[in-house]
């Protein structure tokens, strides 16, 4: 057991397993996207209420949930990364940011042509989910700025770690801002019995498992980026490299 | 048996000592103190001349007007909380020391405050008057605005600590801090506002206050990780 995690966190070893890890990520989830796109856009009856317009939720609520996944997923890194002194951790957190920064931005502009037939507006000051996501982009930009404008990788790395555990706050106040404060957003209906109906609820299941699996693949490219990046003065890169079969 | 020798000070007898080492230096440089309130001043000045006398226009906006201002100014002055102990290195001693650094964190916090965010709470009404702003509702202001500058010269600190002798600090720390201090921001101007249409406005009062409490109890070990980190 401690031994996986051990092997897991050497750089050569994450290197090779995330290489094999990417298709068994990025097919399924495209196979997952593709028929929750297709149910979605073509199986699915419109709503009584809104029409054609909720189908934006199989991209909104998948860029919504991951916006804030990747942004847990960033805090957990760093937090590991300076309690344990893990530098792998750290490379997550660095490879997430801006993932989790694209899919904030397509959750607010998807949100926003949604909120345009539905609400009669493009944004809404009055909304606190609304605003809150916006906070979370700036929460990812401030991230990223401290990150580059700190040469050293290894300061970079605790600083920014430091920064993303105080902005869990943030992220907290971002997931019960709609039952703190009234709203136009609506409640949590996914995950509530008899709130939607099966038919219109399976496809998005199959979206939100698919957006998933490809951030995940998403991921482990970056993280192995990161990790040739940061480790391109040791020797196994070098050898890697230089080796007849190349970067395997 | 835990009682402090000569050798050792107690944590209090810390927390006092830099906090009255940074009122003594504030004291003798009283432009670091005066810039963020002129700051204020200025910022609340801004905006009637750009958007026009009217005095419903000034009642409906003053809230949000001298909270933003108000945040700004305290922006403005948390550049300065660890820098010149960085530069003369007074910094790198606070390090070694063997008070605990969140103890000294939060002394040179609790005297950023009493520096910048008092003097702020205290002329807010002062410029509330000039938004025709009724003196019920300034007593809502200047609570919520002393409840929240405490929160903003917390998490400041935090977003100072980490910024200490980077060259782009200035920028980079407002960039760090001001999504953080958003929902502070949001409390205390709608409070304010509520206040001022005669509603129901505790729950802002209240919520503010726990934001301080938890932030008062939290940041100072989050400033004193970052103050770590950024001087290794």
């Amino acid at each position: 057991m401690w031994k996986f995690f051990h092997k897991l966190a050497s750089p050569p070893h994450f290197y090779r397993l995330a290489a094999t890890l990417i298709p068994w990520f990025a097919v399924p989830g495209l196979v997952f996207i593709g028929y929750g796109a297709y149910a979605g856009l073509f199986v699915v009856s419109p709503d009584y209420q809104q029409g054609d317009a909720f189908r934006i939720i199989y991209v909104h609520v998948p860029s919504a949930y991951l916006s804030m996944m990747a942004y847990v997923m960033m805090a957990v890194g760093g937090g590991i990364g300076l309690i344990w002194r893990l530098k792998l951790a750290h490379a997550v957190g660095a490879a997430a940011a801006p993932l989790g920064a694209a899919f904030t931005f397509l959750a607010l502009v998807t949100g926003s042509i949604w909120g345009r037939p539905m609400w009669g507006t493009w944004w809404e000051w009055g909304d606190p989910r609304l605003t809150s996501e916006l906070i979370l982009l700036f929460l990812y930009f401030g991230y990223m700025a401290l990150r580059s404008s700190i040469d050293d990788t290894a300061k970079a790395d605790k600083a920014s770690a430091v920064l993303a555990l105080v902005g869990v706050v943030n992220v907290v106040i971002v997931h019960f801002s709609v039952e703190w404060w009234s709203s136009l957003h609506q409640g949590q209906t996914v995950f509530k019995k008899g709130t939607m109906d099966a038919d219109m609820r399976i496809p998005l299941f199959a979206m939100l498992i698919g957006f998933t699996l490809l951030f995940g693949a998403m991921l482990a490219r970056r993280i192995r980026t990161e990790v040739l990046f940061r480790e391109r003065r040791t020797r196994w890169v070098r050898e890697m490299i230089l080796s007849p079969e190349g970067d395997k | 048996m835990n009682t402090p020798t000569p050798q050792q000070p107690g944590i209090f007898f810390g927390l006092l000592a830099i906090a009255r080492r940074d009122l003594l230096l504030a004291w003798k440089r009283p432009g670091d103190v005066l810039n963020p309130l002129f700051f204020f001043a200025m910022v609340c000045t801004l905006f009637p001349l750009a958007v026009g006398p009217s005095v419903e226009q000034l009642t409906f906006s003053g809230p949000g007007v001298l909270w933003v201002a108000a945040l700004l100014a305290t922006l403005l002055s948390l550049n300065t909380l660890f820098m010149s102990d960085h530069e003369d290195g007074s910094l790198d001693q606070l390090l070694v020391s063997p008070q605990p650094l969140p103890v000294l964190a939060l002394g040179k916090t609790i005297a950023h405050w009493l520096i910048s965010g008092l003097p702020l709470v205290l002329i807010s009404p002062l410029l509330a008057m000039t938004y025709h702003m009724p003196s019920a509702v300034m007593g809502v202001l200047m609570l919520t605005l002393l409840l929240g500058t405490i929160c903003l010269s917390l998490l400041g600190s935090i977003g100072a600590a980490l910024t200490v002798g980077l060259h782009r600090g200035t920028a980079l720390l407002s960039l760090l801090i001001l999504p953080l201090a958003m929902p502070v921001l949001l409390l205390g101007a709608n409070t304010v506002s509520l206040a001022a249409g005669n509603e129901v406005y505790a729950t802002g009062i209240w919520a503010l206050g726990a934001y301080a409490i938890a932030s008062l109890s939290l940041a100072p070990y989050a400033t004193a990780a970052a103050l770590r980190i950024s001087n290794e």
